[in-house]
């Protein structure tokens, strides 16, 4: 089972009800047999964007490419597109067997046949010995590997996968980030990946789009996303961003930013102890607010005097001291300059 | 929910519940049952008390009864089979338009149902009749040279019994397609099902419980029914029930009269130990997945 995978190409794709707009011209290509994931929050469009790439949602305008062909128009039956749904879609009234069986019945192979080809996607997804179970008797891991076996059985050279993981607990959830990823290695199959939970979108992919308001923020490898975000929604979307004025830094690093940009320093790369940093770094005095443990660090929340909310987190094994500061304590906080990103967004203003 | 003590409170609050109901069960119990028997008694008695099986043997020896008996089940199965064509298309219809819609197209559904059955039925004899208005619309567009023999007969008790079906038939039907999970079509369609096999795999499946209770409403209550045939069959067309009524008026033979009523509740008794049979094993795997 190795289909070759096609590339994706949608070029200013537009959707909107009425004054709504869910699609704001949204261009994007991706590369045959990449895992590309659309991060974002609800109402940002990233639903919609897989619903028309699957067919159920007809763009006003703009184009769909899967390897060179126009499906703009296309009905959804005629894509041979995989999709795995939020609830996983199964047909409640079919067995296992039945369910994964269902789309290579429909292309006409026989019975025989299909329940080999079905057996083998079961295997793949460690469901041997299930495919005469009902739906109604399988856990909700189950369910989901059966949707998957079910979306790869036809061997489409597209998927695309629509929260599969969101009714999962979080330890079945991120056992199974790394099994469909695994999956999409072995299948080399392009897969689109939409989902609400950074984390999630940093430990699967090749890529991420982070959408909002319809359209693409910033579109890039997970470490690069993370680390140098285009803009302020992008920053604190995926992960604790600090955003506050340049001029609110001190330091050495500090004299070579303009002052009129807008900094962003993740929570996790403060330190307390100059120490380990390098001259080569910022600084910034506030007064704590409050702090939480958390296991594995520690949240401090501090105010600087010109009024900017500061979050630090300290790793625990890094920060004893943490328990011993006191409410109003005056603390003042490092970063390697290195760790300091300057916002596109302010350049433009 | 194991806790002993919670579970006799639950159970005071059945039994406070189940007297509540109370009166609803035993009026049910004194106006239907009561009469029930009384004709049971009767079915079994000679017009002078006397005990006898004769009403049973003259009833089932006559041929009047075989043909009322065919005719019963031949109109109440065209009722159904016109009622599936045009109700599941109207189901299916109603089921995938919006909420608003739906509800507005529920109500005119419905409509009919507020007049009386008299009413309605003797406006059907007025747009069916030879000088109706279908047949005078019909003949001055030109598509007939004569008038269609539209009613007194089988085609007009069969038009009345649909028409006063078809709503009790649609209302189980649209509440089970509605309750189909969008995204089960959804994936259907992904899979490469087109519209057709759709429906044939995923929603008439998924609706049959619906499907099943609503031709379970049509046949039932259509084996008994008496006004529409009385009044669009014109005489030519008499099930079971118009069979008894004339047994009564014209013989006043009750004992015949009652037999008959028996040999019907025995049918619908029958058609519901079938439909809750049917409903069962197709209901089985579909439960909660």
């Amino acid at each position: 089972m190795s289909p070759a995978s096609l590339p994706i190409s949608i070029t200013d794709l537009r959707k909107s009800y009425g004054n709504y707009v869910a699609l704001d011209d949204v261009t994007l290509d991706i590369a045959a047999g990449e895992f590309l994931t659309l991060l974002g929050p609800s109402g940002s469009g990233k639903t919609t964007l897989l619903m028309a790439l699957a067919g159920f949602v007809r763009p006003e305008r703009g184009a769909l490419l899967v390897g060179g062909r126009d499906v703009t128009r296309l009905p959804p039956n005629k894509r041979d597109i995989g999709v795995v749904f939020q609830n996983y879609a199964l047909f409640p009234h079919m067995s296992v067997w039945e369910n994964v069986e269902y789309p290579l019945r429909l292309r006409g192979v026989p019975k025989a046949q299909a329940r080999e080809r079905a057996e083998a996607a079961l295997r793949r997804m460690e469901l041997s010995g299930f495919g005469a179970r009902d739906i109604a008797a399988l856990s909700g891991g189950q369910r989901q590997r059966v949707a998957l076996a079910r979306a790869i059985v036809f061997e489409p050279r597209v998927m695309l996968m629509d929260e599969p993981l969101s009714a999962l607990d979080k330890n079945l959830r991120e056992q199974m980030q790394f099994e469909i990823r695994k999956l999409h290695d072995d299948l080399g199959v392009t897969t689109i990946y939409v989902t609400h939970d950074q984390r999630e979108a940093l430990t699967m992919s090749d890529r991420i789009a982070v959408m909002n308001a319809g359209r693409i923020q910033h579109i890039d490898a997970p470490q690069e996303i993370y680390r140098r975000p285009k803009n302020r929604f992008v920053a604190n979307f995926m992960g604790e961003a600090n955003i506050f004025p340049v001029a609110t830094l001190q330091g050495l690093g500090a004299g070579r930013l303009p002052r009129e940009d807008l900094a962003m320093i993740r929570a996790e790369n403060f330190e307390l102890d100059p120490a380990s940093l390098g001259d080569d770094r910022v600084e910034v005095t506030g007064r704590l607010v409050s702090k939480a443990f958390r296991g594995e660090n520690w949240l401090l929340n501090l105010e600087t005097v010109d009024g900017h909310q500061l979050m630090l987190s300290m790793t625990a094994n890094r920060a004893a001291a943490c328990g011993d500061f006191k409410i109003g304590d005056e603390l003042r906080a490092y970063a390697s300059s290195t760790h300091v990103h300057v916002l596109e967004e302010a350049r433009t203003q | 929910m194991s806790d002993p003590s919670l579970l006799r409170e639950q159970r005071r609050e059945r039994m406070f519940f189940l007297s509540l109901a109370a009166p609803a069960i035993i009026l049910v119990g004194v106006a239907a049952m009561v009469p029930i028997l009384w004709i049971l008694r009767q079915s079994f008695l000679t017009l002078a008390g006397e005990a006898t099986l004769g009403n049973y043997e003259k009833i089932l020896s006559s041929g009047l009864t075989w043909s009322s008996l065919v005719v019963t089940l031949e109109l109440s199965l065209s009722t159904l089979a016109l009622c599936m064509v045009l109700g599941i298309p109207l189901a299916l219809a109603l089921a995938s338009a919006s909420r608003r819609v739906a509800n507005l197209a529920l109500i005119l559904i419905m409509l009919p149902l507020w007049t009386s059955i008299l009413v309605r039925t003797y406006g059907w004899l007025v747009l069916l009749r030879k000088d109706g208005l279908v047949n005078t619309t019909l003949a001055s567009l030109g598509l007939t040279d004569q008038p269609l023999p539209l009613v007194y007969n089988f085609t007009g008790a069969l038009i009345g019994m649909t028409h006063y079906m078809l709503p009790l038939f649609v209302l189980p039907v649209y509440a089970a397609m509605r309750d189909i999970d969008g995204n089960l079509v959804r994936a259907a369609a992904s899979l490469g099902a087109g519209f057709w096999r759709c429906v044939a795999t995923i929603i008439l499946r998924l609706a049959f419980s619906g499907i099943a209770s609503g031709s379970m409403i049509v046949f039932i209550y259509t084996l008994g029914f008496f006004i529409t045939p009385a009044v669009l069959g014109g005489g030519k067309v008499n099930p079971i029930a118009i069979r008894i009524e004339r047994t009564l008026s014209t013989f006043q033979d009750w004992g015949s009269a009652s037999a008959l009523g028996m040999l019907l509740l025995i049918m619908v008794l029958i058609a519901g130990c079938m439909f809750f049979a049917i409903r069962r094993l197709s209901g089985e795997r579909i439960r909660h997945a």
